[in-house]
């Protein structure tokens, strides 16, 4: 294929990737697009296959087959043009944790080309911005989780990136520093449409996202805009507890004639008037139901209905995360 | 300044900083061999005699050996940084940068050798007690060779360092491999009176050329006292072409780095 007009082309295009370790299935024919300007989240379970095609997508490394592309750039055949569009926060801070905060802004700085007044300027205003003015001469080892993460992102956009990668950005961050953390992007992305990709394994983070890709065993099983995959779901979502599952689900799915999963031990039926079938399922099963849950669908249920588990059990240790 | 400068350059400054903010690796790379040199050196005392040599004693002969030494370890623990700073994920950073890796790995190599050299200048300051007869001429000369065995030294250790994923790998090849290419290199026994095979080991280890440059040019001004070992021209060349194949093989293994 070739080079395309960057200034036409999608921020992030990611063309069939396919990534093997040995004979072992990391990613399978993956393709999606994100726009200029959105904030996109990549959401698995750990071992889905996420940091996988992260190191994909930030130049780290090669995938077996397949492509993707940075404002047209391939990371492929031009893994420089791309590394001076993106701006990378790795799950584990990148940070030197001998230097100070503003020694490391330096660095990091001088790496993308900038020197002298013009960059200590830029790391000033970006310490500003991000509350750390007062801990800039100490040593980041000094420093907690929460304010590595926030050197780590105003380090990131020291070179004013066009798209900003994130690798988990809510791990090891209490639930106000998440917030903060979400404010900061979509500020970010307001003032000036930088593109954001963000990996996470937290379903209430990719709800923040403008769209939401979906990763499970290496397979991007949905994707599309939170809303949009929560209602192809269904209206309303059930959750039943009973004594003997598989029964009730069989004579469950007679009544209403609609599809009843059996999920690790509960049944989900997912119908638009929900809540009118609760009546008639307590009167009709007295003896068999311990409870019924009604629910609006969530991201959860899209990955359930996609993938027929629960994502809490599809977590598992990311041995791909890295190759040693 | 163009970025591949300005790359190389904070890299370097980024070695020495960190260097001089960890005391530790002050007292392992400098303090360890200045022990050695004292313990060893007035051990043998006047026991040893160079073969073919001047009057020296264990003291004297070991001193150049001792300065390889410093400079053997100083580029060892800069090494070390590097498979540190990937298992602290910092590497990470800097390769996700537009910058060639050929400017992060000289960059480091450069770091390195000026560590190496510093410290091999701090140590000139005992040539009086070693009895060695240095110049001025003499002493600007060594330090430049201590800076061209720095470079080869460090990047050799940065070859296998950004192949090794832990310290501990790293400490097995430090002393399978690097402790004896300075053994072998007539740093601690000279050439002439070793076993023959030792004799021919330390014969085709490049660093042979590194040391017996270091003692040519101590000695500038009393060439007498080193007459017997390889040229100075001659183990100057071999040392930039083992520096140079060092440094082009690290900036490959490099370039084929996923951090």
């Amino acid at each position: 294929m070739s080079d395309v007009n960057p200034s036409t082309s999608p921020a992030l295009e990611v063309q069939g990737v396919t990534h093997r370790y040995g004979s072992r299935v990391a990613l399978k024919d993956v393709r999606f697009e994100v726009s200029e300007g959105e904030i996109f989240a990549l959401l698995g379970p750990n071992g889905g296959g996420k940091t996988t095609l992260f190191r994909i997508i930030t130049t780290l490394m090669p995938p077996t087959s397949g492509d993707a592309r940075v404002f047209g750039h391939s990371v492929r055949d031009a893994p420089g043009a791309v590394r001076k569009k993106i701006g990378v926060v790795f799950q584990q801070p990148g940070l030197d944790p001998k230097l100070t905060v503003l020694e490391n802004m330096i660095h990091h700085g001088r790496l993308h080309g900038m020197l002298g007044a013009p960059l200590r300027k830029a790391a000033d205003a970006l310490l500003a911005q991000f509350g750390l003015i007062d801990r800039k001469k100490d040593y980041v080892e000094t420093l907690s989780g929460g304010l590595q993460r926030r050197v780590e992102l105003a380090k990131a956009l020291l070179p004013r990136p066009e798209i900003l990668f994130l690798d988990e950005p809510s791990t090891g961050l209490d639930p106000g520093a998440r917030i903060d953390f979400r404010n900061e992007l979509k500020r970010l992305r307001n003032e000036t449409n930088t593109t954001v990709v963000l990996t996470t394994h937290f379903i209430e983070e990719a709800d923040h996202a403008d769209r939401v890709g979906v990763i499970h065993e290496g397979d991007l099983v949905a994707i599309g805009a939170p809303d949009a995959l929560k209602q192809e779901v269904g209206g309303e979502v059930l959750s039943i507890e009973a004594g003997d599952p598989e029964s009730l689900r069989v004579k469950l799915e007679a009544m209403f004639s609609c599809e009843v999963r059996s999920v690790d031990g509960s049944l989900r039926a997912e119908m638009n008037n929900a809540h009118a079938a609760i009546p008639r399922i307590a009167e009709a099963f007295p003896g068999e139901v311990r409870s019924i849950t009604l629910g609006k669908p969530t991201l959860e249920d899209v990955f359930i209905n996609q993938t027929g588990k629960r994502f809490i059990d599809a977590d598992a240790d990311e041995p791909e995360a890295r190759k040693s | 300044m163009t970025p591949y400068m300005l790359c190389m350059g904070t890299i370097w400054q980024r070695e020495i900083v960190r260097f001089v903010r960890q005391r530790s690796r002050i007292i392992g790379a400098f303090g360890q061999p200045v022990l050695f040199w004292l313990l060893l050196g007035s051990g043998f005392g006047r026991n040893f005699r160079y073969a073919g040599g001047g009057g020296e004693g264990y003291l004297e002969y070991f001193y150049p050996g001792i300065i390889a030494m410093v400079v053997l370890f100083t580029a060892i623990f800069s090494t070390f940084a590097v498979v540190d700073d990937r298992k602290a994920r910092f590497l990470q950073g800097v390769l996700a940068a537009p910058v060639p890796r050929s400017a992060i790995v000289l960059g480091q190599v450069m770091g390195g050798a000026t560590l190496a050299l510093l410290q091999g200048v701090l140590l000139l300051v005992a040539t009086p007690l070693a009895g060695v007869p240095l110049t001025l001429e003499a002493a600007l000369a060594s330090v430049l060779v201590m800076g061209l065995i720095g470079f080869a030294l460090t990047a050799l250790g940065l070859l296998l360092a950004w192949r090794i994923e832990s310290t501990q790998g790293f400490h097995s090849i430090m002393s399978l491999l690097l402790i004896p290419l300075w053994l072998l290199s007539g740093a601690v026994f000279p050439v002439s009176g070793a076993h023959p095979l030792i004799g021919l080991i330390m014969q085709v280890n490049p660093l042979t050329y590194g040391v017996a440059a270091l003692r040519r040019t101590l000695y500038l001004s009393a060439p007498d006292a080193v007459a017997n070992l390889p040229g100075l021209w001659i183990s100057l060349i071999i040392m930039i072409a083992f520096g140079g194949v060092c440094f082009s093989l690290a900036v490959r293994t490099a370039e084929q780095s996923e951090g």
